[in-house]
C-alpha cells in the first residue's frame, strides 16, 4: 500500500500539534510491513528523520519548465533530491505554472509557517501536488488539515485514486464559532470531495457532520496516540517548597487561558505554597498579564515566555499540575505528554483527549470553581497526586500510534475496495 | 426439615453536596438534603413499601410461618423517621407478628469494624438500641455493612454477646464445602456463622427477569421445587439481597411481589420452612469451622474489602477518617458525633473505586475524592478546633478525666460543705439552750 500523504509540519521544526500528530501517526503506520508513505511538507529543514518514510519538500519540486543541465541540477538539488528525480518530475509538469513566482530551477519557496499570504501558499502547494500527482505512483491520498485539502483534492482529481482527508481541527475550534468564510470554504470543500473524513476525535466528527453537513457514515474517529519516550527516568521532579500549576500552550483565545487565570485565583484566596505558570506566548498575552495583575496574583503568577522541545518536558515534568482550559480542543496531545512525564492533568470536557482518558481530572472550561478544587485537590491530598501521577501514566503508555495506524489502515482498505 | 432463611438489606447514604475547597472553615454542612429524600421517597415506595406489605401479606397468609430477617443501618432508620415515619410503623407491625427479626447492622453502614473497634461496637449498639426503641424488639445476630466478617471481627462480636454472624458463602473460605450448613467461626467457636448462598442469591437479584437465565421465568413453586431438590442433609438455603432487588433492581412489572407472595405456599407444600437467622443458629448445630483471616465482603468478584480500599485515593480518605476516632469519642457535641457516623459510610468509599464506582453522581472516582475530601477537611479542622493535635490523645484523656473528675469533687466537696452547714445550724441552738440552761 503505497500513500501519499501531504501535510504542512514535520518534526523537528513544529509549530503546533499537527506536526506532532503527523509524525507520531506515520511512524505508527510504517511499523505495517507494506506500507510505503511518502509525505509532502512545504519547506523541510533537512534534519527531519526520513528512516521509515520518504519526505518530499514542496519547495524542491518543479513546477514550472526550466532548462538545466546535469552538473548544475547536481549541485542546486545537492541533498534534496537526485537528478534523475528532478528529471522525473520536471517531466510531469503538465499544465503552465508561469504565473507564479518561481527560481532558477522551475520550484517556488514557501515559508513553511502560517505567514499572511498563507492563501497563496496553499495555491502553490495545489501546483506542487499536480506535479507529484503526475509523477508518483500511490493508491491513496491522505491530507492532513485544511491547508492541504485543496491539494489532496487537485490530486485525486489528476489521478483518479481515493483521497481521504485528516481532520486535526476546524475552523470553529479556532474561533470560538467565528468561521472565517475563506477557511470554511476550502474545508467544506475538502470534506465535500474526500471519500472518507477522519477525525482525531468524537467531538471533531461530531462539528464535522453538523457544521459541514457530511453524512455520518463518511466520517470516523482515529484518536491521536503519544510516542513513548526514549528515557522517561531522564525527566525528573525537583524537589521544591512550592507546587506548580502549569499552563502551556498558544496563549490564544481557543485555550481558555482566562479560566485559568480565574481559577487561579480561586486558589490563592485560600491556599499558599501554590505557583502558577503560563508558558507559552500568543494574541491574548498582555491581556492574561493584566487579569492577573487586577486579580493581585502577580506574585505567585509566572509568564516564562514559549518553551519548545526538551525544556517542555522538563517543565512539565517539574509540575505538580498540569492544566489545559481550552474552550475547543479538537484533541490536544500535551495532557498525554504530560502524564508521561507523570505530571497530573486537568482538561476541559470541551477537549477531544478527554474521550480516551480516565486517569484525568475533567472539567467544563468554563467550570472555574471546579477546576479551582481540582487543583487543590492535587497539591493537598497526596493520594491524589500519587493516583492521577502513577495509574495516569500507565494509561498514557498504553495508548500507541501502531494502533491508531491500524484504525488508518482499516479505512484505507475500505475506501479502496469501495472504489 | 429443609429451610429458607431471607433477609432483606436497608441502606441508603446521605447524598453529599458539591462541596468546593473554599467553603472549608466556612460551611459545616454538607448534605444535599434534597437528593437524599428525593432519594430515600422513591426508595420507600417503589421498593422498601411493598416489599414490607408484601412480607405482612406472606405472615398473614401463611399463619405465621413465614419467617425473615430485616437489616437495617441505623442511617436509613432516622432517614425513614425524617421523610417517611409510615414507613416506621409499617416496620413496627412487622415486628409486632414476631416473625420478622431485625439484626444488628452497624449504625452508619461503615467499615469501622476493620478500622476502629470501639467505634464499631459503639455504632453496634446505637443501631440495637435504636431498634429497641423504634421498634421493640432485639436481636443476637450480626450482619455487619456489605457483610463484612473476619476472624479478628469474629473475636470483637462474640465480646459484645452476639450468638451469630452473618456473611458472604466466599468460594476461597467454603472451597468444596456448601455454604447450606451452619458454621462455626474458628477465632470464636462459640459463634455461629451464617453463610450467603451466593447463587442462589445472586439468581433472585439479578436474574429473575433475564430471558437468558436457564431457569427463566421462574415462579414460586419452581423456584420452591428447585430447593426441595437439595442434598437432604443441607440445613438451610441463605438467600440474603438488598430490599431494592424488590421494586427497583427487579421492577414491579416483572412480578417479583408476586412471585415473593407466593412463595411460603409453595415451599411449605415442599416441606421447606422459613427461619430467622438467630432461629437457625439456635437451631442448627454448627457442622464445622470457617477460617477467614482476612476481611471477607459480598461485594466484587473478590469478595473481599478491596472495592472500598483497594486503591490509594479510598485507602488515604480511610486514614484520614479513622486517625480521629478516638478523638471525635471524646467530643460532645451532637451535630460533629453526627456528622461523625454519617462520613463513615462505605458508599462514600465504593464512589471513589476506580473501575465499579456503585450508584453515585460523581463523574469520576477523582471528582467523589475531591468532594469526599473537602467535607472531611472541614471535618477534621472541626475536630481539631475542639481538641487540638497539639495535644496527645492519653494527655487529652487524662485532662478530661481530670476535667470530669474536678466537678465531682467540687460536687463532693460542696456538698460536704452543705451537710457540715446543715450540722452547724442544728448544732448552734443546742448549744444556745445548753448556754441558757448553764445560765
Amino acid at each position: 500500500m503505497k500513500a501519499l500523504m501531504f501535510g504542512w509540519e514535520f518534526p523537528p521544526h513544529i509549530l503546533g500539534g499537527l506536526g506532532t500528530a503527523s509524525y507520531g501517526l506515520t511512524r505508527g503506520m510504517a511499523q505495517q510491513e507494506d506500507m510505503e508513505i511518502t509525505f509532502v511538507i512545504p519547506k523541510p529543514w533537512g534534519d527531519e528523520d526520513q528512516s521509515f518514510l520518504k519526505i518530499i519538500g514542496a519547495n524542491s519540486v518543479p513546477i514550472v519548465w526550466k532548462d538545466n543541465d546535469y552538473d548544475y541540477v547536481r549541485h542546486r538539488m545537492e541533498g534534496k533530491m537526485s537528478p534523475e528525480e528532478y528529471y522525473h518530475l520536471r517531466n510531469n509538469i503538465h499544465y503552465d505554472y508561469s504565473r507564479i513566482g518561481t527560481d532558477d530551477m522551475g520550484c517556488v519557496g514557501f515559508s513553511g509557517r502560517y505567514p499572511d499570504n498563507l492563501l497563496e501558499e496553499i495555491g502553490n502547494y495545489e501546483a506542487v501536488a499536480s506535479v507529484l500527482a503526475h509523477a508518483l505512483d500511490f493508491d491513496i491520498i491522505h491530507s492532513h488539515d485544511w491547508l492541504t485539502y485543496p491539494s489532496g483534492v487537485f490530486a485525486k482529481q489528476i489521478s483518479g485514486k481515493p483521497l481521504v482527508i485528516h481532520v486535526h481541527a476546524t475552523d470553529f475550534d479556532r474561533s470560538r464559532g467565528n468561521v472565517n468564510p475563506t477557511v470554511y470554504a476550502i474545508e467544506k470543500r475538502g470534506m465535500d470531495e474526500a471519500d472518507h473524513i477522519m477525525c482525531v476525535s468524537e467531538l471533531t466528527r461530531r462539528t464535522v457532520i453538523e457544521k459541514y453537513g457530511q453524512p455520518p457514515h463518511k466520517v470516523s474517529t482515529v484518536h491521536n496516540a503519544v510516542e513513548p519516550l526514549a528515557n522517561p527516568e531522564e525527566f525528573v521532579k525537583h524537589e521544591r517548597k512550592d507546587k506548580l500549576v502549569t499552563f502551556l500552550g498558544r496563549i490564544t483565545m481557543q485555550k481558555g487561558p482566562e479560566y485559568f487565570v480565574e481559577a487561579a485565583a480561586r486558589v490563592l484566596a485560600k491556599t499558599d505554597g501554590v505557583r502558577f505558570v503560563m508558558a507559552g506566548s500568543g494574541d491574548m498575552m498582555n491581556k492574561m498579564i493584566d487579569l492577573v495583575a487586577q486579580r493581585g496574583i502577580a506574585d505567585k503568577f509566572h509568564f516564562p515566555g514559549f518553551m519548545r522541545g526538551r525544556q517542555v518536558q522538563e517543565v512539565l515534568a517539574d509540575s505538580d499540575v498540569y492544566i489545559m482550559p481550552s474552550v475547543s480542543e479538537p484533541f490536544g496531545i500535551s495532557p498525554l505528554e504530560a502524564m508521561q512525564v507523570g505530571c497530573p492533568s486537568i482538561i476541559s470536557h470541551q477537549s477531544g483527549c478527554a474521550e480516551i482518558l480516565s486517569h484525568a481530572i475533567k472539567t467544563d472550561y468554563w467550570d472555574i470553581d471546579a477546576m479551582a478544587d481540582a487543583i487543590y485537590a492535587i497539591v493537598k491530598y497526596p493520594a491524589m497526586y500519587k493516583s492521577l501521577r502513577e495509574l495516569g501514566r500507565n494509561e498514557v503508555n498504553n495508548i500507541k500510534w501502531y494502533d491508531a495506524g491500524l484504525k488508518v489502515r482499516r479505512i484505507y482498505d475500505l475506501v479502496i475496495n469501495g472504489y | 426439615m429443609k429451610n429458607i432463611c431471607f433477609c432483606f438489606q436497608m441502606h441508603a447514604p446521605y447524598s453529599l453536596k458539591r462541596y468546593r475547597f473554599f467553603e472549608i472553615g466556612q460551611d459545616h454542612y454538607y448534605y444535599d438534603d434534597m437528593q437524599t429524600e428525593d432519594h430515600v421517597t422513591s426508595l420507600i415506595n417503589t421498593s422498601y413499601m411493598p416489599l414490607c406489605k408484601t412480607i405482612a401479606e406472606m405472615i398473614r397468609l401463611s399463619k405465621g410461618r413465614f419467617h425473615c430477617a430485616l437489616s437495617i443501618s441505623g442511617t436509613m432508620l432516622e432517614m425513614f423517621e425524617q421523610y417517611d415515619p409510615e414507613m416506621i410503623d409499617m416496620l413496627k407491625e412487622l415486628a409486632d407478628t414476631g416473625c420478622v427479626e431485625f439484626v444488628v447492622t452497624p449504625y452508619s453502614y461503615s467499615l469501622a469494624s476493620v478500622y476502629s473497634e470501639t467505634e464499631a461496637a459503639e455504632q453496634l449498639q446505637a443501631q440495637q438500641a435504636q431498634v429497641k426503641q423504634l421498634l421493640g424488639v432485639e436481636s443476637t445476630t450480626a450482619c455487619l455493612s456489605e457483610l463484612l466478617y473476619s476472624d479478628e471481627i469474629a473475636i470483637q462480636l462474640h465480646k459484645m454477646g452476639f450468638k451469630a454472624v452473618m456473611t458472604e458463602g466466599a468460594k476461597h473460605i467454603l472451597s468444596w464445602k456448601s455454604p447450606n450448613y451452619v458454621y462455626s467461626s474458628s477465632a470464636a467457636p462459640k459463634l455461629k456463622v451464617l453463610l450467603r448462598n451466593t447463587n442462589l442469591s445472586d439468581e433472585l437479584a439479578f436474574h429473575f427477569s433475564d430471558p437468558t437465565w436457564h431457569n427463566y421465568p421462574m415462579d414460586g413453586e419452581q423456584y420452591a421445587i428447585s430447593l426441595a431438590g437439595l442434598p437432604e442433609e443441607e440445613q438451610v438455603a441463605n438467600i440474603w439481597v438488598g430490599a431494592e432487588t424488590f421494586g427497583l433492581r427487579q421492577a414491579a412489572v416483572t412480578g417479583i411481589f408476586e412471585f415473593l407472595k407466593a412463595l411460603p405456599y409453595f415451599a411449605l407444600e415442599q416441606g421447606i420452612g422459613f427461619m430467622t437467622p438467630s432461629e437457625v443458629a439456635k437451631k442448627c448445630a454448627a457442622n464445622d469451622a470457617v477460617v477467614v483471616p482476612y476481611p471477607l465482603t459480598w461485594a466484587g468478584e473478590a469478595k473481599d474489602l478491596s472495592t472500598y480500599n483497594g486503591n490509594d485515593l479510598q485507602q488515604e480518605a480511610l486514614q484520614k477518617l479513622y486517625a480521629v476516632a478516638e478523638r471525635v469519642h471524646l467530643c460532645k457535641d451532637k451535630q460533629l458525633k453526627h456528622d461523625w457516623l454519617i462520613l463513615q459510610d462505605v458508599n462514600y468509599l465504593h464512589y471513589m473505586n476506580h473501575i465499579d464506582q456503585g450508584a453515585t453522581q460523581f463523574e469520576s472516582a477523582y471528582d467523589a475524592f475531591i468532594n469526599y475530601m473537602n467535607i472531611l477537611s472541614d471535618f477534621l479542622q472541626r475536630v481539631e478546633e475542639q481538641y487540638p493535635t497539639t495535644i496527645e490523645n492519653e494527655e487529652l484523656n487524662e485532662l478530661l478525666k481530670t476535667i470530669q473528675n474536678q466537678e465531682k469533687e467540687i460536687e463532693r466537696l460542696e456538698k460536704q460543705l452543705k451537710d457540715a452547714k446543715k450540722e452547724a445550724k442544728k448544732d448552734t441552738p443546742k448549744k444556745t439552750c445548753a448556754k441558757k440552761a448553764a445560765k
